[in-house]
């Protein structure tokens, strides 16, 4: 009883950090499709490229490890800023499916330039000691703890955010009605590129964690699309959800491996979704997504 | 405080919507901008207060003045700062977010929280209802209660001319009544000063004290509000009336020709 319950706890303590990771990236598409109604196909590619930048000012620039992790935040700032302006300003007025188009072809060059600079080498970043520590049994690595420490910090300076503070109410009120927030004085351009930075600067945090935990390779863009199925299962327009739905993909994604695994091999990649269709055929909104308020 | 001469209102460069339009509005007025749908009356609101560029129309010709600026073709959030809100037909509220969140959305233009605090306070003064309702969102308040909300957050921005556009739309003959009891006593009380575009003729020429008669993107008439309802045409187009009183019969009706009069 004793065992099965560590045994538990291991894979859902591991799950809770890496979902919460995940929520930080969902937090970043909730961010940009409420206020701007875009789907950000490139959110994966922020993070990868976050987690670049980080790693080389850490390892080739020989910075410290708060340092680096700085620069890549005022890096990532201006990323959010110069793709809002170049890319998507633009194309205010354009059919949403051809936005969402170009942020698809925005993940490509981002891979492309990625490569060209770092190569396509699986890189460490070996910052955190690698001995885990015993908490009553469950044994976990400091990063993991950081993982869900920094998290759930960032997650919740962000609720309050919009729940209380005005810049947070301004963003809100854009997006859900644009003229009338416009006709109030709010500069919806302001607050268009303020979410960008945000997803930048959230996702990026996000690639920084995962790369630390799995090392830093093109190939932690995919993230990306793995959280967005979690996204939608919490409903596209709700933080709250995204939040969730990230942290549910993660404990899923650890405790199928833990009990699942011995029987179907790899089933850890899959029955998250699994679930996920499960819940969509239900609630085709999402769990938190918002069924529009129609007074008749 | 507002002058808007000769204005020519173009959307997708194509569709001619204001063709001349001038019209004046004095500090601490209420000014009643009347005419059938399609006259081209949100359209002058729109011009106004900037929400044209957003709809991709543009102010071609003339020029708009406020307080001696020039603010034609500026920025909606800059027209805003100068003390312009336009209170948007149809009651845009922000549905999911609650009362008093669509209060503190208003509050771009101030930066004490003492100020806020006090546009707060004076928005319930004039709306006690609104403060019960605090914590409800507002997509769940009745059509009245809305229209009161809109009003407020116009109330919150420290404005100095509200551009309404129709306040009476959807709503019962009491509620409207009220609302405009409280139109009258911010003019008064606040000494804002209002642009009020409405369909019901009577009631905005009851709280009004200047107008103007709008038809096809131009202005075919203009007096004070007593000269107004004197007026022949406007008892028979827009407040019903006849000379005796009576029932009009389609025979004597040149109906026809006294409109085509005003088209020019």
């Amino acid at each position: 009883m004793q065992n099965e319950f560590l045994f538990f706890m291991q894979f859902f303590l591991s799950g809770l950090s890496i979902g919460s990771i995940y929520a930080l990236v969902a937090l970043g598409f909730v961010l940009i499709y409420k206020s701007t109604s875009i789907l950000n196909l490139a959110q994966g590619e922020f993070l990868m490229v976050g987690a670049y930048i980080c790693l080389s000012m850490t390892i080739d620039f020989g910075l410290n490890f708060y340092a680096s992790f700085l620069v890549t935040m005022i890096f990532s700032i201006i990323l959010g800023l110069v793709v809002e302006r170049l890319v998507l300003r633009p194309l205010i007025g354009e059919p949403i499916i051809s936005i969402i188009m170009v942020t698809l072809g925005l993940t490509y060059v981002l891979r492309g330039v990625v490569i060209m600079i770092w190569g396509n080498d699986i890189r460490q970043f070996n910052v955190f000691p690698e001995q885990p520590i015993d908490l009553w049994g469950v044994k976990l690595t400091y990063l993991y703890l950081w993982s869900i420490g920094i998290s759930f910090f960032l997650l919740s300076v962000f609720v309050l955010f919009f729940k209380y503070a005005r810049t947070g109410i301004f963003m809100r009120a854009v997006a859900d009605h644009q003229t009338a927030a416009q006709s109030m004085g709010i500069s919806v351009k302001r607050v268009f590129a303020m979410s960008w930075c945000i997803a930048a600067v959230v996702s990026s945090i996000g690639g920084i964690l995962v790369g630390n935990i799995a090392g830093v390779g093109v190939d932690i863009s995919y993230i990306g699309l793995k959280v967005l199925p979690a996204v939608i299962f919490g409903g596209l327009d709700s933080i709250l959800g995204a939040i969730i739905g990230g942290l549910v993909v993660g404990i899923l994604e650890f405790l199928s491996a833990g009990y699942l695994d011995p029987y179907i091999p790899a089933i850890n990649e899959v029955f998250p979704f699994i679930i996920l269709v499960v819940v969509l055929m239900i609630r085709p909104y999402g769990l938190f997504g918002i069924e529009e308020i129609e007074r008749v | 405080m507002l002058k808007v001469s000769n204005i020519e209102v173009i959307y997708d460069d194509v569709i001619l919507v204001l063709k001349g339009l001038s019209l004046e509005v004095k500090e601490g007025q209420i000014v009643a901008l009347l005419g059938a749908n399609g006259a081209g009356k949100t359209t002058t609101l729109k011009a106004i207060s900037g929400l044209l560029k957003v709809e991709n129309g543009e102010v071609t010709d003339g020029r708009i003045e406020f307080l001696a600026n020039r603010i034609d073709n500026r920025e909606p959030e800059a027209i805003v700062r100068l003390g312009i809100f336009q209170v948007m037909e149809g009651r845009c509220v922000f549905e999911n977010l609650t009362v008093h969140e669509n209060l503190i959305a208003a509050t771009q233009t101030l930066n004490s929280r003492k100020a806020i605090q006090d546009r707060y306070d004076t928005v319930f003064h004039y709306f006690p209802h609104l403060k019960n309702l605090r914590h409800r969102l507002a997509g769940y308040l009745s059509g009245g209660e809305q229209q009161m909300l809109v009003i407020g957050r116009a109330l919150m921005a420290r404005t100095r001319l509200m551009l309404l556009d129709e306040p009476s739309l959807g709503l019962s003959p009491l509620l409207v009544s009220e609302i405009f009891s409280i139109i009258k006593r911010l003019n008064q009380e606040q000494k804002i000063t209002m642009l009020l575009v409405e369909q019901n003729a009577r009631l905005a020429l009851s709280i009004a004290e200047h107008g103007y008669v709008m038809e096809n993107g131009k202005i075919v008439l203009d007096d004070s509000v007593e000269k107004l309802k004197e007026n022949e045409d406007i008892k028979m187009f827009y407040l019903g009336l006849t000379e005796m009183g009576t029932k009009r019969s389609y025979r004597d009706a040149k109906f026809y020709k006294r409109r085509k009069r005003w088209l020019t």
